[in-house]
């Protein structure tokens, strides 16, 4: 019983949050040295060297420098280390993501809206296997939106116009928390979801049980005709654009001599600021979709593009 | 020579509202924080007592952004960066060095009345519906999300900043030309060093505020694409451009707190600082490495790892002349001869306040950990231990101390105590807790919460209403003291400092011979041994 009212501390449930709990439990018990040590000399001096007190003041004032040596530099060797320890933990956290399980995450005023590359899509909600490593997707629809799941000590910003990737993975099914942690306005405290982390049998029903009207290639497949985009780069177009098939994955090269590697980042770009970063011997043609289409049809038309990957160009 | 001093002059209004008399500039600000103070704080409690359940049974999640957005505003802007600075210090920069009022006085009336404008205009917005960005204003959501008076509350900040720059600019100039002979820079107090410390960041820091606010205006009126990705802008330069301010400014309200707390530890424990070199310079560092931290606060906003690598490790470097002061009061008491008045209290509630603020300060600058941490209540807390527990504690410490050279009174030590040790329960009980739930994950800016975070909200809130109470005590003890207290000696505390050589209130202008300084600060050591006059 009282466990549930002084739920202090829940272990971690990844690989990367019992680096982080380790990382907690060392910076406590340096503060604690440092602490400790701190008030037992305030208490010491302040008993001893009261005013009423007759103690040895004898050379009161002689000091010496060598101390103010000796603590600034194990202030800054302590601070080292823990600096070292956090930094290297902080690189595995947000390491580049494998390319497995990928799932869009869409943030708006107030809901996370989640969806699997199946066309499987949720509210709030975030259904994922257990022991596996999913890339997350994230893009913001109007302001900044931070994604933060406490039981595995993992938070980044969902930032409008850019794309984050974020790499999750659980150790135990279960219900876990999702907050949205950058203040967004009203409904801030309502944003909240949960990450359902299910045994990978139970996750392969569960997404076959949510009966998609369609997976997310095709719907961006659609898309990609009704906004014209195969106008130029279906096959057959009189209009002379690069071909998207697979070009997934692959390094472009650039009019101004470098390259990019073609990533959801670089064809999300490419759609809403096409003159950034033009393909080398294409002519600047193409205009730009930006403020036409909204963050859940642009993700559609990048997974429709990715699908293309496999095919030959 | 009559025996007027400064307060019985003149008894007009007109005197007080175009005086360039220094202190009486000093009590017109005093009066104008305790205003804000009250204001920030009513909105703390209001803000506490909504957290105390899950549910939002008290205010709606509009009403309770639009208060926490009121308390972090006010606080930030109204009452912590100028308290220190244009209260005591202003009071108490020209009697420290000798001279007959600060090198520009009507600049300094200026000043005031362009922190009141500001104020009013920031209250206007207040009043008029509110604000409900969170005292950030970040972007997109301040110029493009927000039907609130934006504008309105960033136009008063903006005023206030101009105050503030023209306050930091008199005092460095001050410092540097008006000192009495003899009073080298190595005979500086304490306080001066970190008040000059702060007084360039002012300078420096604060035009950057006011371009960025300048830029939000910019993009609501115009559309002009700055910060909205939907434009062409980017969200992540407000950051940068806020931070860059933003940051410096947490040691624009803690430097000179810290010099307050180097006078207080000295006269109570009747010994000169410890390490005094090393104080002055740890505060000069404090301010230069101030200005290359701020991409701390972005840790997780998708800036590049290496920029995270870069200030994560500067954040690290910053705490080491931190470090050394602590160390250095503490190695003060050694061998001292130490008495518990109520200044020395707030001092070593401060050593212990500021010592887990600014530790829980290295949690947050260990990446790691900070993707954890950061916006949760471990932050809050963090920073309310810095800003709160080391800020207000050493002005409460330092009204104390001067509280007699100010009004010419002494005040009950016995409440004076009392209050003393109540804010210290009460803070530690609000703000302690609030670390446990941000470890546990609870988010900041939220009014309703799950229900498992509770316990610890409930206890916060308890602290809270403590707090509130210690903190209304002084507004009574201190009040009565004004009037009806014991008349002070020029020199109560039998301290060196130059401020203590003149009638207590200082006539009005500060000496009636010239001052010469012929030794170092804090010799307490051959004429400054006797008790305090209040023990």
């Amino acid at each position: 019983m009282w466990r549930q009212w002084i739920p202090f501390w829940q272990p971690g449930l990844s690989p990367h949050s019992g680096d982080v709990d380790l990382l907690f439990a060392g910076l406590l018990i340096a503060s604690a040295l440092v602490l400790g040590l701190l008030f037992l000399l305030l208490t010491l001096f302040c008993v001893r060297y009261r005013a009423d007190n007759q103690a040895d003041r004898d050379d009161r004032v002689a000091k010496s420098w060598h101390w103010e040596v000796g603590w600034t530099a194990a202030s800054f060797v302590c601070f080292l280390g823990l600096f070292v320890w956090g930094a290297s933990v902080y690189f595995q956290i947000y390491k580049t993501p494998a390319d497995e399980h990928d799932v869009f995450v869409v943030a708006k005023q107030w809901m996370w809206k989640t969806q699997h590359p199946g066309g499987q899509s949720e509210i709030d909600a975030l259904h994922i296997p257990v022991k596996r490593s999913v890339r997350l997707v994230m893009a913001s629809q109007d302001v900044i939106h931070s994604f933060f799941i406490p039981a595995l000590r993992l938070k980044h910003d969902v930032v409008p116009g850019r794309y984050q990737d974020l790499e999750i993975e659980v150790d135990r099914p279960g219900h876990y928390h999702l907050f949205c942690a950058e203040y967004c306005g009203t409904d801030h405290a309502g944003m909240i979801g949960e990450i359902v982390a299910m045994e990978p049998a139970d996750f392969s029903n569960w997404l076959t049980q949510q009966a998609p009207s369609s997976p997310l290639a095709d719907e961006g497949g659609v898309l990609f005709r009704e906004l014209g985009c195969s106008g130029c780069h279906g096959n057959g177009s009189k209009v002379r654009a690069p071909p998207l098939e697979g070009l997934y994955g692959k390094p472009v090269p650039l009019s101004d001599g470098t390259s990019v590697i073609a990533d959801d980042k670089y064809i999300r770009d490419s759609i809403l600021l096409p003159r950034s970063q033009v393909v080398a011997s294409y002519q600047p043609l193409m205009p730009s979709f930006a403020g036409k289409i909204s963050e859940d049809q642009l993700l559609r038309l990048v997974i429709y593009i990715k699908s293309l990957a496999g095919h030959p160009s | 020579m009559s025996d007027k001093n400064y307060l019985t002059t003149d008894y007009t209004l007109k005197s007080w509202f175009l005086t360039t008399d220094h202190k009486r500039i000093a009590i017109l600000y005093f009066a104008s924080l305790i205003f804000f103070f009250f204001i920030g704080g009513a909105a703390a409690t209001a803000i506490r007592i909504e957290l105390a359940t899950p549910q939002a049974d008290l205010v709606s999640s509009d009403v309770y952004n639009r208060l926490f957005t009121m308390h972090g505003i006010i606080m930030v802007w109204f009452f912590l960066i100028p308290s220190i600075p244009n209260t005591l210090g202003n009071f108490i920069v020209p009697l420290m060095i000798g001279a007959r009022d600060l090198a520009f006085p009507r600049l300094n009336l200026m000043s005031w009345y362009i922190f009141m404008l500001g104020g009013c205009t920031t209250l206007f917005a207040i009043v008029a519906g509110g604000v409900d960005t969170g005292w950030t204003f970040y972007t997109p959501f301040s110029t493009l999300y927000s039907n609130s008076y934006v504008i309105v509350a960033a136009a008063g900040v903006f005023i206030a900043g101009f105050s503030s720059i023209l306050t930091g600019l008199n005092f460095i100039v001050t410092i540097h030309r008006l000192r009495a002979p003899g009073l080298t820079w190595y005979r500086l107090p304490l306080f001066l060093w970190s008040l000059y410390a702060t007084s360039v960041i002012l300078v420096l820091a604060t035009p950057v505020l006011a371009i960025t606010l300048l830029l939000i205006a910019t993009e609501r009126f115009f559309g002009v694409g700055i910060f909205d990705p939907g434009i062409g802008g980017d969200p992540l330069l407000f950051q940068h451009l806020f931070w860059f301010y933003s940051h410096p400014a947490v040691y624009i309200m803690i430097l000179p707190g810290m010099g307050v707390i180097n006078e207080l530890i000295s006269c109570y424990s009747r010994k000169q600082v410890f390490g005094y070199k090393f104080v002055a310079w740890a505060s000069l560092a404090i301010a230069a490495i101030g200005f290359l931290v701020w991409g701390h606060h972005m840790f997780v906003s998708g800036q590049s790892l290496i920029a995270s690598l870069v200030f994560s490790f500067m954040s690290f470097i910053v705490a080491v002349p931190s470090a050394i002061k602590v160390f250095n009061w503490t190695a003060t008491l050694h061998k001292g001869s130490i008495h518990f008045d109520a200044p020395m209290l707030y001092a070593l509630a401060f050593i212990g306040l500021f010592t887990i603020g600014g530790l829980t300060g290295l949690f947050l600058a260990c990446l790691a950990f900070d993707v954890h941490a950061t916006d949760t209540y471990f932050v809050v807390a963090h920073f309310h231990y810095i800003m709160v527990g080391g800020m207000v504690t050493a002005y409460f410490g330092g009204l104390h101390y001067w509280w007699p050279k100010i009004t010419g009174r002494l005040y009950s030590e016995y409440w004076a105590r009392t209050a003393a040790v109540l804010i210290f329960f009460g803070f530690n009980l609000t703000f302690f807790p609030q670390f446990i739930l941000g470890a546990e994950g609870m988010p900041r800016r939220y009014h309703v919460y799950p229900p498992e975070f509770q316990v610890w909200n409930v206890l916060s809130s308890g602290g809270a209403a403590i707090l509130a109470v210690a903190y209304l005590m002084p507004l009574f003890y201190l009040g009565y003291s004004a009037f009806f207290g014991r008349r002070a000696t020029a020199n109560p505390w039998n301290a060196p400092g130059l401020e203590w050589q003149t009638s207590s209130p200082p006539p009005e202008f500060n000496f009636t011979t010239q001052p010469v300084v012929t030794r170092a600060p804090y010799q307490y050591n051959e004429d400054f041994q006797a008790e305090p006059q209040n023990a």
